[in-house]
């Protein structure tokens, strides 16, 4: 477990009664949470939770259908360009797939958000893209191909390029996802060592439960979207929520059935 | 403008405050023109409260210059907030690094 367990610094993210609807489905019901500098909110839940989906509300690819997000006091569904460009710069995010671009190397791909967000001398920027493959521990592989690296590789490079600006907020999509468990578990050491050494708040959507306990300082528990806690690795370990405590056996529970909502699921749309 | 002093024989350029994108290319020429007046350089960090990544490599950019053109270059008075960042990217082991200028004078043990 990471060495700070409390909330540090003020706040950078806030999710205020978000809630959300795909169709008529509502996919995450009035969650609200928020994440403060410094810290590790791991986002955590199974298939299905909601996790990935708040992360892009997190992130501002969609607007809110109620409530709002707000990253560095501001709500993001009320920024003009140039506002969101101002914040996006703030915030790094690697993606589950890694969202490498294939027809660039590695080097290129961690020094394009310098290029476009930065008018820094071209010395500076191979310097500091090299210095944040050097902290993933991919020093070398600059010039190799996306489609070269391993799994592992992929979400290191990723890792890096979403640090290259120095964000104050940095978002991780499934870290451990598809990663054998010692390469999942340098991972881990490494999101620490990042988080201790910089001011950075990050923000892990994950459902690996050994990685959500190794590297959170807080854990929002997600349920069929909506939130069934936030708390210490150690509240969640002994909370006594017999969702939570599913979750954390890894027991599955049979769905509850709204037969009426599940007919119009079916027959929506049909003649 | 960051302030540079002349003392033993040394351009000591004092960083302070945020040192981020927005001014570390001007620590970037600070540093570039005293190496380039073939001046040793010893860049003080103990004002620095926070240091990214931007102005390390501008510190790296100078270790750099003054290594190809025979000039000695180091660190002195490093802050923790700028060690953490050191250390993160392992160049706490490439640096001089002293805790003052004093220390370097004195043959002081690199740190």
């Amino acid at each position: 477990m990471s060495v700070n367990t409390q909330q540090q610094g003020s706040p950078v993210v806030e999710v205020r009664n978000l809630v959300t609807y795909y169709g008529t489905r509502k996919i995450l019901d009035d969650i609200s949470m928020n994440v403060c500098e410094g810290e590790i909110m791991v986002i955590m839940g199974g298939s299905g939770s909601g996790k990935s989906t708040l992360l892009r509300y997190m992130l501002g690819l969609h607007r809110p259908d109620e409530g709002e997000v707000r990253l560095f006091g501001r709500d993001i569904s009320r920024l003009g360009g140039r506002e969101w460009q101002e914040v996006r710069r703030r915030i790094g995010v690697a993606f589950q797939g890694g969202a490498l671009f294939n027809s660039m190397t590695v080097g290129e791909n961690v020094r394009l958000p310098l290029r476009e967000h930065t008018r820094l001398d071209e010395n500076t920027m191979r310097i500091m893209s090299r210095m944040k493959l050097e902290v993933v521990n991919l020093s070398g592989f600059e010039h190799l191909m996306p489609a070269q690296l391993s799994g592992g590789m992929v979400k290191r490079a990723a890792l890096a390029r979403a640090l290259v600006m120095d964000p104050e907020i940095l978002f991780f999509d499934e870290p451990s996802a598809g990663l054998d468990p010692v390469v999942a578990a340098d991972l881990d050491k490494l999101i620490l060592r990042i988080r201790d050494a910089t001011r950075v708040a990050i923000v892990v959507v994950t459902h690996e439960l050994e990685s959500a306990f190794e590297i959170a300082d807080r854990i929002t528990v997600l349920d069929r979207g909506r939130i069934l806690m936030i708390g210490t690795v150690d509240e969640v370990r002994n909370s006594d929520n017999a969702r939570v405590r599913n979750l954390l056996s890894r027991t599955s529970e049979d769905i509850e059935v709204d037969a009426e909502d599940y007919l119009q699921r079916l027959t929506e749309g049909a003649d | 403008m960051y302030p540079v002093e002349e003392k033993q024989g040394f351009s000591v350029v004092c960083l302070h405050g945020e040192v981020d994108l927005s001014n570390s290319p001007e620590a970037r020429r600070t540093i570039l023109n005293c190496l380039k007046k073939l001046r040793h350089v010893m860049v003080d960090l103990s004002a620095v409260e926070y240091i990214d990544s931007s102005g390390v490599a501008s510190l790296v950019e100078g270790f750099q210059y003054a290594r190809s053109n025979n000039l000695e270059f180091g660190l002195i008075g490093v802050s923790e907030a700028a060690m953490g960042v050191l250390r993160l990217a392992r160049l706490d082991q490439v640096f001089h690094i002293y805790p003052s200028l004093d220390d370097r004078l004195g043959n002081g043990s690199r740190g």
